[in-house]
Order: C-alpha cells, then sequence, then structure tokens
C-alpha cells in the first residue's frame, strides 16, 4: 500500500487544507497571510509528488550509468523521475517568497491604517 | 456559522482532491517528459535537465516567471514606500555575536550563492536558489547593523542590466538560431558535466541569479526599514 506516493501527496493535500482553513477560520490578517503560505507550500509539495516515480534518481544526468546511449548522449528515460514538475515548482517556490512579501507589506500598510490586525475590525471601514 | 461554512469548503476541497489527484504513482514518464529525459543532454549539454526544461525548453516562461517575480516585489515596494503613520520601534542593536558573525559570514555565504547559480546546469539549484542565498547574505548584514542602507540605485542597475540580458541572450537565440531563447548555435554546447558547457544556459542563469537577489536585497532593506528602523531618510 504505502509502496508509491500515498505519503507525499496525503501530506501535500493535508497542507493545502490546513492552509485554507487557517485563512478561512483566522481573523488576524497576519495569520491568513501564514495560511496562504502553508497552501503555497502544500501545492508545491503535491506537483513535485505528482512527477514522483518509486526507485528512480533525481532528472540530473551526473553519471554515465543513465546514459542509454553514451556516444550520442541520450539518456535512459526509465531511470529518471519527471523533471516537469520540478522545473515548475522551482520558479513557483521564488514567486511565493515574492507574493508572501507583498502580502506582509499590506499588512503592515493596514496596521499603519487601522490600528488592528483582525480582519472583521477591518471590514467595517468598507465604503 | 463562519466555521460551519468554512469546515463546509475544506472538506469539499479534501473531497475534491482526493478524487481528482492519482494516489497511484505513474509507472512511466509522459511522451514530453520522456523526450526532455532522453534528450536533454544532447540537446542542451547539460546535465541538470530541470535546469535545461527551465532555461532553455521553457525558457520563454522563465523570462515571464521573473517579470511576476518583478512585479510583486516592485509591488511590495510600492507599498511600503511611505512611513508616515507607520509605528517606528526604537531598533534594539544586535549583540557583539551576530554583528561579528554577520561579517565574517556575508562574502562566505554571497560566495555560496554565486557558486549555486554558476553550477545551475550541472548540480541541483541555478539562478533562483542562488539569488535566494545571496539575498539571505544581505539579510544577515542588515541583521547586523540596523542603520546600514543598500545603494538602491546600484541594485535597481544590476537588475534592470541581468533582466536586460536576459532578453538580449534571447535575441541572441533569434538571430543565431531561428527562434527565441534558442540555445545551438549561440554558444558551443561543449562536453558533457564541464563547467563551460550546456551552451547559453550557464549564461542566462547567472543572469537570472544576480536579477533574482538584487531584487530580493533590495526588498529586504525596503521591509527592513519600513518595519521599525531609523530616521525619515530610508526611502528613495
Amino acid at each position: 500500500m504505502m509502496g508509491g506516493n500515498e505519503l507525499y501527496v496525503g501530506t501535500a493535500i493535508l497542507l493545502i487544507l490546513i492552509g485554507l482553513a487557517t485563512v478561512l477560520v483566522k481573523r488576524n490578517i497576519l495569520k491568513i497571510a501564514l495560511g496562504f503560505s502553508i497552501m503555497d507550500t502544500g501545492v508545491n509539495l503535491l506537483i513535485v509528488a505528482l512527477g514522483y516515480l518509486p526507485g528512480r534518481t533525481a532528472p540530473i544526468i551526473d553519471s554515465p550509468e543513465l546514459f542509454s546511449d553514451r556516444a550520442a548522449r541520450i539518456v535512459d528515460a526509465a531511470k529518471v523521475v519527471d523533471p516537469i514538475p520540478q522545473a515548475l515548482v522551482l520558479t513557483a517556490i521564488v514567486i511565493g517568497v515574492g507574493v508572501t512579501a507583498l502580502m506582509l507589506a499590506y499588512v503592515v500598510r493596514l496596521y499603519a491604517a487601522t490600528g488592528t490586525l483582525d480582519i472583521d475590525e477591518i471590514r467595517r471601514l468598507k465604503w | 456559522m463562519k466555521q460551519i461554512v468554512a469546515l463546509v469548503a475544506v472538506v469539499l476541497l479534501a473531497v475534491v482532491l482526493w478524487r481528482l489527484v492519482p494516489l497511484a504513482a505513474p509507472t512511466q514518464l509522459g511522451p514530453v517528459a520522456r523526450h526532455y529525459a532522453e534528450w536533454g543532454v544532447a540537446e542542451n549539454g547539460g546535465s541538470n535537465l530541470v535546469t535545461s526544461i527551465v532555461v532553455n525548453y521553457r525558457g520563454f516562461d522563465t523570462l515571464g516567471e521573473v517579470t511576476v517575480l518583478f512585479l510583486s516585489v516592485a509591488g511590495a515596494g510600492f507599498v511600503l514606500r511611505r512611513r508616515h503613520g507607520l509605528v517606528v520601534h526604537e531598533p534594539i542593536p544586535a549583540s557583539e555575536i551576530v554583528q561579528t558573525g554577520a561579517r565574517l559570514l556575508f562574502a562566505p555565504v554571497v560566495l555560496f550563492g554565486a557558486y549555486i547559480f554558476v553550477h545551475g546546469h550541472l548540480t541541483p539549484g541555478g539562478g533562483f536558489q542562488g539569488g535566494a542565498v545571496v539575498a539571505s547574505g544581505v539579510l544577515l548584514l542588515l541583521l547586523a547593523d540596523r542603520d546600514r542602507h543598500l545603494p538602491h540605485g546600484f541594485l535597481g542597475l544590476l537588475e534592470s542590466l541581468s533582466g536586460f540580458s536576459y532578453v538580449l541572450a534571447g535575441l541572441a537565440g533569434l538571430w543565431a538560431a531561428g527562434s527565441f531563447l534558442a540555445n545551438r548555435g549561440v554558444l558551443p554546447l561543449g562536453s558533457w558535466n564541464r563547467l563551460l558547457s550546456a551552451g547559453i544556459i550557464p549564461v542566462i542563469y547567472m543572469v537570472i541569479g544576480l536579477k533574482v537577489g538584487s531584487e530580493l536585497a533590495a526588498l529586504l532593506d525596503v521591509m527592513m526599514h519600513a518595519a521599525g528602523g531609523d530616521g525619515e531618510e530610508a526611502h528613495r
């Protein structure tokens, strides 16, 4: 049962759900930003887990044993995991950092403007 | 009431994700991934297939992603640009240990970041990760000395120049090989697993490293001085 990637997929889904619950339930906007960050981590882990194939190595061809045709430098595709999800997540992590910074900047400005971090208090200022 | 709605939403998402995501691991690569895995080294020369995809096969997407990062950092800088109304705490001076440690570690950390993005086509890592490591070195410096201001003009110039060089490298591919960001024909691919290999990929990844590093460093400086810095002269 636990031979595949159930553990990684399950953990990733759990992280996404924890993040969503945090965003929906918490009233402190700092914690809401934290919830988005947790959800971000879960999504990244889910994407990487979907590309994981048990028993294979990382898609870095640092050993000649990974080639199926050494002269033409053709790699044996049965020996490496899926490189595409890793490439997608690589940039998503850094962009997640930038987006988190933007959220926190808004938190700082909101606190300066309203004197509170409670999202219900801030909602009353709607016009 | 609010808790119930939240619980329903969470349960619904759980059901959707559980049904949507295939639990059993796939046994072989899809057709696109298979081509990248088999031909990545032969076509691009770099031994890190992830880097081959990020910088070459999907290089245009990465240009877009670099732009997204720039926009979010520019947005954060814009939101924090004025400080009136912000609660300013008196900064607590860093201890002797932090100051000495930061001075000792700054150069090795920045050097390590540069190592990571120079070797992006050979080892795990690359421009994004190396840039983040360089920025963490800058963060050490800022933590040790809260009055320090980074030269925003220089960081902006470095960042613009690296973004411009990325587009220039893409145009070189258009000129030499007939497609934007093409790798073949611009620089020699070199031999497998050498530092000077993979054509234009290491050049582009170094440029990305410089861009991400300078962007994140400028962001850290802005956040540091907005969140409890010193006098009024902090911002450009």
